[in-house]
């Protein structure tokens, strides 16, 4: 106790509040863009799965093998087979894409069945009605169904992806100049590691907290139906 | 030549036959009425007609254009030339009537949007639903949302309406509305198939009255012929229950 | 890309995957089951208990379910010992995944005790029940249907990403298992190859034996795939 005392004020210094800042930047940063390319990829993968012609037959067995396997292997085995992976491949590739790449693909397994649930909670006769139109499965998807299984697809993916944030920590293993990354740095430099520990855990706090609150408060406004959700945005003004 | 003609038109759900061999015409501005039982595959025509039950023997003429919908070329252009208007709507929900509307003419049609728009709001008129042009589809009532799906179809400007049981969620007041709309369409010269189990409203509006079961054509003719005067026991029994009241 | 894949030292090496695997599930097992009665007794808890004991309970789950564990692992790996608290690696793994994983039990248990419906409890009570036989005849049971699907989820989600974390800290569990392995001969990429398929197959077992249990228990079907 006494030494994280005497230690608080040279931790607390403006060097390392910053150091923690850009850490914590990355650690988001990387979540943010990993999590939206994966989501990106995955409902590009749901729409090819969900191709009616013989030719995607393959493909579908493959996007649910991909999805099943996925969930069922640690994140830190993925980082460690993608760094050695993309090493063999490209030894210039940084670790931050290489943090991005683990996430995406760890992304598109959980965010693909988010995806195909919000888009089968949309009538068939929906798409039947477009079809009668002639639009295309593309435009049928982009303009009538993706809007109206947003409600369903959007809380659960932000939901994954603030619990995402956390998870992300293992990637220090492989040297990305994240939260967790500094936060053993800090430690291995001689601070209290309770100090430490207790601080770098405040950070992955005030990113998730906050994040977490607002993916409940949308899934509750998206919970209700266009109509009611008019009427009381009038009732406010 | 006849305005639309099926042959021998066959469907499966899976391995069972939903339409075996089905064959009419009609005229162009004539009016087609399909009617029977429940389950006696009347739907299913209107649907393999949009493409949306893929048929597996047989072929349809349209304006003199044959097709049997063997590729997507094919069924791109039957759904070019024909408009269907659903037994439950199937609004965009997440669009206002407006947009309902104007959609398919001006992203698939590629029609001026001046016009498009003047259009449907002339429709909208015509459905008496002037005021209801920025109102999303759960703001209506049943009987509103299925005349905003009738002038949806007109707006395409189908060669081709098709209506599968479309007053059978109205109101009994709003009933009327409709088939006056629908009687316009047909006296500016709209070729319709409609199915339907209100058999006064077929009667009236009919040219020709197709009786299905199961999934083939029992008999066909004019309303008064089919109406009155039944040829075949199965066509007698079914009107004689649902002509009673 | 000029690499080549070489598995025949992985299968020389193949029993102390086999090792760190069982090490695997025995961590599981046990942080979830320490997790399960953490999380019991917090959702009673927040059912029951008056609101300071609310409040706490809130505290808690809320700081460990916005936390990484690794963090809190690492708490207690390298924090602790300042106040006198030297535990193994093995244990702070163990006790930090079991304080984590009660947080989130608690709120899947809660979830349970919520669906747990007031009518049911005031027909028990009409039929002169005592409070325990309440509980054990008409509650556990309930929730018990109700929670079980996500409690098989969420043992697998401890089994895979809990216990791997151990691997951070120098515990031999199946990922630290390969660690260890391909730093001594840089076989990485076969490895973990390997040892994915190893989790892989260890989660379908478990996932296997907890829909039997499931059906066994509860007649509830939980989801293999």
């Amino acid at each position: 106790m006494e030494r994280i005392l005497e230690q608080a004020p040279r931790f607390f210094s403006s060097k390392n509040l910053w150091l923690l800042l850009e850490a914590a930047g990355m650690t988001l940063g990387m979540t943010v863009v990993g999590c939206l390319i994966g989501f990106a990829l995955a409902f590009v993968l749901v729409f090819l799965r969900q191709t009616p012609d013989l030719w995607a037959l393959p493909l579908r067995v493959v996007c649910i093998i991909y999805v099943e396997v996925f969930r069922r292997i640690p994140f830190i085995v993925v980082v460690y087979l993608v760094l050695f992976f993309i090493q063999a491949v490209n030894p210039n590739a940084s670790l931050f894409t290489i943090a991005v790449i683990a996430i995406c693909l760890y992304a598109v397994a959980f965010t693909a069945d988010i995806i195909r649930g919000g888009i089968e909670s949309v009538p068939i006769t929906q798409t039947e009605a477009a079809a009668a139109m002639n639009l295309s499965r593309l435009q049928s998807m982009l303009w009538i169904v993706l809007p109206q299984a947003w409600p369903v697809i959007v809380p659960p993916a932000i939901a994954f992806a603030v619990a995402f944030i956390k998870d992300t920590a293992l990637v220090s293993q492989v040297g990305v100049f994240e939260l967790t990354f500094r936060g053993k740095e800090l430690n291995n430099q001689g601070y209290s590691g309770i100090l430490v520990f207790g601080s770098i855990a405040m950070c992955y706090f005030i990113l998730s907290f906050p994040l977490s609150l607002l993916g409940q408060h949308l899934e509750k406004r998206l919970g209700t139906p266009r109509g009611q959700r008019r009427k009381s945005k009038i009732r406010l003004s | 030549m006849a305005h639309l003609a099926v042959s021998d038109v066959r469907a499966k759900y899976g391995s069972l036959e939903v339409l075996k061999g089905i064959s009419f015409s009609i005229e162009k501005g004539e009016i087609a009425a399909l009617v029977g039982p429940s389950g006696s595959g009347k739907s299913t025509v209107l649907r393999a007609l949009m493409g949306l039950t893929p048929i597996t023997e047989g072929s349809v003429e349209i304006a003199s254009e044959r097709m049997n919908y063997s590729s997507a070329k094919e069924v791109r252009a039957a759904r070019d030339r024909m408009a269907i208007v659903f037994q439950a709507y199937n609004l965009f929900q997440n669009m206002t009537v407006m947009q309902n509307l104007t959609l398919a003419p001006l992203k698939i049609k590629k029609w001026p949007k001046a016009e498009v728009e003047a259009e449907a709001r002339r429709l909208l008129g015509l459905v008496g639903l002037s005021d209801k042009a920025d109102a999303y589809s759960d703001q209506l009532s049943g009987g509103q949302q299925q005349r905003v799906a009738l002038a949806r179809g007109l707006a395409l400007k189908p060669q081709i309406l098709l209506l599968d049981e479309v007053t059978s969620a109205l109101d009994p007041e709003l009933v009327g509305e409709v088939l006056d709309a629908i009687g316009k369409l047909a006296a500016e010269g709209m070729t319709m198939v409609i199915v339907s189990h209100e058999m006064g409203f077929v009667r009236e509006v009919a040219d020709k009255v197709v009786f299905m079961d199961a999934g083939q054509i029992v008999e066909s003719g004019a309303p008064a012929e089919i109406f009155d005067a039944p040829k075949t026991d199965r066509a007698r029994d079914f009107f004689s229950k649902v002509l009673r009241h | 890309m000029n690499y080549r894949f070489q598995f025949g030292v992985v299968w020389d090496n193949f029993h102390e995957l086999l090792e760190g695997a069982w090490l695997t599930f025995q961590l599981g097992v046990f942080a979830f089951a320490g997790g399960a009665l953490i999380g019991l007794f917090c959702a009673a808890v927040k059912t029951y208990a008056p609101r300071p004991f609310r409040f706490i309970v809130d505290a808690y789950v809320v700081f460990i379910t916005n936390t990484p564990a690794l963090i809190q692992i690492y708490f207690l790996y390298f924090g602790l010992p300042e106040v006198g608290l030297r535990w193994s690696n093995e244990a702070c793994l163990l006790i930090g995944l079991t304080l984590n994983a009660g947080a989130y039990l608690t709120l899947i248990l809660r979830a349970g005790f919520i669906s747990a419906r007031i009518t049911e409890i005031e027909a028990g009570q009409t039929l002169g029940m005592s409070l325990l036989q309440q509980v054990r005849y008409i509650i556990v049971p309930h929730i018990a249907k109700a929670v079980y699907p996500a409690l098989a989820n969420f043992f697998i989600v401890v089994l895979v990403m809990g216990t791997s974390v151990g691997a951070l800290i120098g515990v031999d569990e199946l990922t630290g298992q390969a660690i260890n392995l391909s730093s001594v001969n840089y076989r990485w990429l076969e490895y973990f190859t390997v040892v994915a398929g190893m989790y892989v197959v260890l989660t379908f077992i478990a996932s296997i034996g907890l829909a039997l249990l499931g059906q066994w228990a509860f007649r509830v079907k939980a989801r293999i795939f």
